[in-house]
């Protein structure tokens, strides 16, 4: 696969790999965090860790927008199915815990009608198919994944299709990645220390290198922007490496293939026009986060679930010991969980950090467990 | 007594017509309907001598040595997909289920749960079908059942099959005889089958010329156990891929096996859908594939032996089983790093995160 | 919720969609939000849309600096 396979390249994999070894000052620890699920599935599934000195360290932060989203937006999706709609969702929402255990594939064994969609487009055809009906579209996911329910949300206007609605759920990375540097934790010495970002590839890809310069300046910490393949994680790395020693805080595009400082002015227009801030956003784990979130304007109202719907209102609650909270903002890790490996596997899943294939604990799970075995044979 | 030349042709006064009729209650209810339907359907085209015998059992006397029977329901959807369809799919895979204890397949059994309004010219495709893998692969069918469920009750058709068949002396497989050192060997290329069932699937529309890998896999068996009797055991990889069947002869037999990314064969094709849906392929259905577990010492010329028959052209040598009685699949990556290859948790939902 | 794969644009269809081949497997998607695709582009496929053009000379420049890492340490052994 073009463009796919070239950056998975074994060679290539070994210069890195001790290029990172080279500069990498053996007199301090370098502790990275990587903001996208998809760099900690890339991380885990290729082993990349195995290819790192001891002294350089992958944190593991929220950047699962499957994970972060709060247990009563879950309730609020089963809610509307059980009401009659048609529920249109991606398919990694559906075995997110909600309350009382439930989930929308418990939801849909029981009755419910609950479709997993591929593209905005699918959910846009259900609703023509079924005129009688309210179809429902799910709504989650960072930047990357808002500029098509922004163009859904055009199209259904423009046909007129009055049985579509949107139930909108995107969130903000730059607010979170912010919330995450602000947090009680990491002021307090040794919970959580980072020494500097991955930057998520493809919601870059959509707004570009330039929100990164904030965070680079406020918190004097570099961000370098990361490609989604296995060698960008290291090339990455190198780069991020040299910027602390160097004494550097700036944003680098290590992504320069897809990713460019305004990032895809149509896109960015296309939810300018559609969506606006909400003032305030429940985060699973990381509390109430200001203007991190999109509800849908007023010139589309017509459009929006919220609107069109009465849906209960609550707050979350994790299932008690769940870390999920503090393992999404890095302050723990999965191991430090009571419930890992014990209660809580992928069979079985008690927060959406082991549910959802990005999260931590799922990572750690599927492509780690062995090491945490060997390392608790071994302190036995 | 002897009947008159004319009752005896005329015992159903009008024929079915398979291209409109569709099945309904009465072809359930043992009477008349059933008994057209059964001769002009499935004792037709599964036409062999034990089943001419007219009886609702075979009846027949077992050949000497030991043996196995296995039975599987068949519930796939869609019904019929690239490569096959839900009949020859129930007829390859008891025969594999079968052929994996290195047993000859001697015969078949098909029963049938048919949900009202399904059309009798897909069903009609469907015996068709089945009746051809079973006479290609020289297993006939020889009994059967036939049910019919109300409209909304069944999936078009449910059909599950047992099979029997006898074992050579000298042929002990099991799961429970791997041993460490062993060779991991597999006779192709992982993830057809699955990507052909996903490729048919309305909501997941894209285009591919893969096709199941669906097949008999008995002829290769017979080859592999007679030049290598020493084959500790078999197991076709079905539902949950290669990594659910590993995964539970390790844990079966207590050991731990090494897999070699790189030596697993697989269409580039497969590698890109399955990029392109989030899935691994490792986790991916096959329907005409054995993985075998041989000492190491015999692994070359098992490998020879399989690169020789048709269905095992592209036959590899995969791993190695391993001391671990943790019971964990590790891989090494294409990559240089290593992963764990884990049971499968759930169902694999086509990715997008 | 950023899984994409970089795939080539081999047919336009009707409206703002396309065909996309993978390595011989073909899906329809949509160009809407990348106007000025042309047919043999490389895109960046995320949930049935095309995020971004992937740009050719990038990529060959991304993986020369790739190769020229490490060759200090090689040298050295």
């Amino acid at each position: 696969m073009k463009y796919v396979d070239e950056f998975r390249d074994k060679a290539l994999a070994r210069r890195l790999a001790a290029q990172i070894a080279e500069e990498a000052d053996p007199a301090r620890s370098y502790n990275f965090m990587e903001f996208c699920g998809g760099h900690t599935h890339a991380i885990f599934r290729y082993g990349v860790q195995d290819l790192m000195p001891e002294n350089v360290n992958f944190v593991h932060g929220p950047g699962c927008p499957v994970c972060v989203l709060p247990i009563p937006r879950i309730d609020n999706a089963i809610e509307l199915a059980e009401g009659g709609a048609i529920v249109c969702t991606y398919g990694d929402m559906m075995r997110v815990p909600a309350s009382g255990r439930n989930s929308l594939i418990k939801a849909k064994a029981a009755g419910a009608d609950i479709r997993m969609i591929y593209s905005t487009q699918d959910a846009l055809r259900i609703a023509r198919e079924n005129p009688d009906r309210e179809v429902v579209f799910f709504a989650i996911g960072f930047e990357t994944t808002t500029p098509p329910t922004a163009v859904a949300i055009k199209q259904a206007a423009a046909e007129g299709l009055r049985n579509f609605t949107v139930f909108c759920n995107h969130v903000l990375t730059p607010a979170a990645i912010q919330h995450i540097l602000q947090s009680p934790e990491v002021r307090e010495l040794g919970q959580v220390h980072i020494d500097g970002f991955y930057g998520p590839s493809h919601v870059s890809s959509i707004i570009g290198s330039a929100p990164y310069e904030y965070f680079a300046r406020e918190f004097q910490k570099p961000v370098v922007i990361a490609g989604f393949e296995p060698l960008d994680v290291m090339q990455s790395t190198v780069m991020l490496i040299r910027q602390i020693n160097e004494g550097r805080f700036e944003v680098e595009n290590q992504y320069t293939r897809v990713v460019t400082p305004e990032g895809n002015a149509h896109a960015k227009a296309l939810v300018s026009e559609v969506f606006e801030l909400r003032r305030m956003f429940e985060w699973r784990g990381l509390g109430d986060v200001p203007y991190s979130a999109l509800r849908i304007k007023d010139a589309y109202g017509e459009f929006d679930a919220e609107r069109r719907f009465t849906l209960t209102e609550s707050r979350g609650r994790d299932v008690k010991g769940c870390e999920c909270p503090a393992i999404l903002r890095g302050v723990k890790k999965p191991t430090d969980c009571k419930l890992f490996g014990t209660v809580c596997t992928p069979d079985n899943p008690m927060g959406s950090c082991m549910v959802s294939s990005e999260g931590s604990c799922a990572a750690y799970w599927s492509y780690g467990r062995f090491r945490l075995e060997r390392v608790k044979e071994a302190a036995e | 007594m002897n009947r008159p030349a004319k009752l005896m042709e005329k015992r159903f006064p009008t024929r079915i017509n398979m291209r409109t009729a569709k099945v309904d209650m009465t072809h359930g209810s043992g009477g008349r309907a059933m008994a057209q339907l059964i001769e002009e359907l499935f004792a037709r085209h599964f036409d062999n001598e034990l089943l001419r015998q007219g009886n609702d059992q075979a009846l027949f006397a077992p050949p000497p040595g030991r043996m196995v029977m296995s039975v599987d329901g068949h519930v796939v959807s869609p019904l019929f997909f690239p490569g096959g369809d839900i009949g020859s799919l129930s007829v390859h895979g008891t025969i594999n289920d079968v052929a994996m204890a290195g047993a000859r397949p001697l015969y078949l059994s098909a029963g049938f749960i048919l949900e009202e309004g399904f059309a009798l010219a897909d069903l009609e495709r469907i015996v068709i079908s089945m009746a051809q893998s079973a006479k290609e692969a020289g297993v006939p069918v020889v009994t059967g059942d036939t049910k019919v469920v109300e409209r909304g009750k069944g999936d078009g058709v449910f059909i599950t099959t047992t099979g029997i068949g006898v074992v050579p002396d000298g042929v002990e497989l099991s799961g429970a005889n791997v041993r460490p050192g062993d060779a991991i060997l597999i006779n192709g290329a992982i993830g057809e089958h699955g990507v052909a069932i996903m490729s048919s699937r309305e909501n997941l529309a894209f285009e591919t010329e893969i096709t199941s890998d669906s097949a008999a896999l008995h002829g290769l068996v017979a080859e592999m156990i007679a030049a290598v009797p020493e084959i500790h055991a078999m197991r076709d990889p079905t539902r949950g891929g290669l990594a659910a069947t590993l995964n539970e002869i390790a844990w079966q037999a207590k050991v731990g096996m090494k897999l070699d990314e790189e030596a697993i064969p697989m269409r580039p094709e497969v590698d890109a859908a399955c990029e392109l849906l989030g899935l691994d392929p490792l986790y991916v259905a096959n329907e005409g594939k054995l993985v075998a577990f041989c000492p190491a010492a015999r692994a070359e010329e098992l490998l020879a032996v399989m690169r020789a028959h048709p269905l095992g052209r592209e036959a590899a040598i995969i791993g190695q089983v391993v001391e671990d009685d943790m019971g964990f699949v590790t891989m090494e990556t294409g990559f240089g790093g290593t992963r764990i290859v884990d049971w499968l948790a759930g169902e694999q939902l086509p990715r997008i995160c | 919720m950023c899984l994409a794969i970089p795939a080539r644009i081999v047919e336009k269809t009707g409206g703002e969609n396309a065909i996309v081949s993978l390595d011989g497997v073909k899906k329809e998607i949509s160009l809407a939000l990348v106007a000025d695709a042309e047919v043999g582009d490389y895109v960046l496929v995320h949930v049935g849309y095309a995020l971004n053009t992937i740009s050719p000379e990038e990529a060959e420049r991304t993986l020369s600096l790739m190769a020229e890492m490490g060759l200090a340490g090689e040298a050295a052994e």
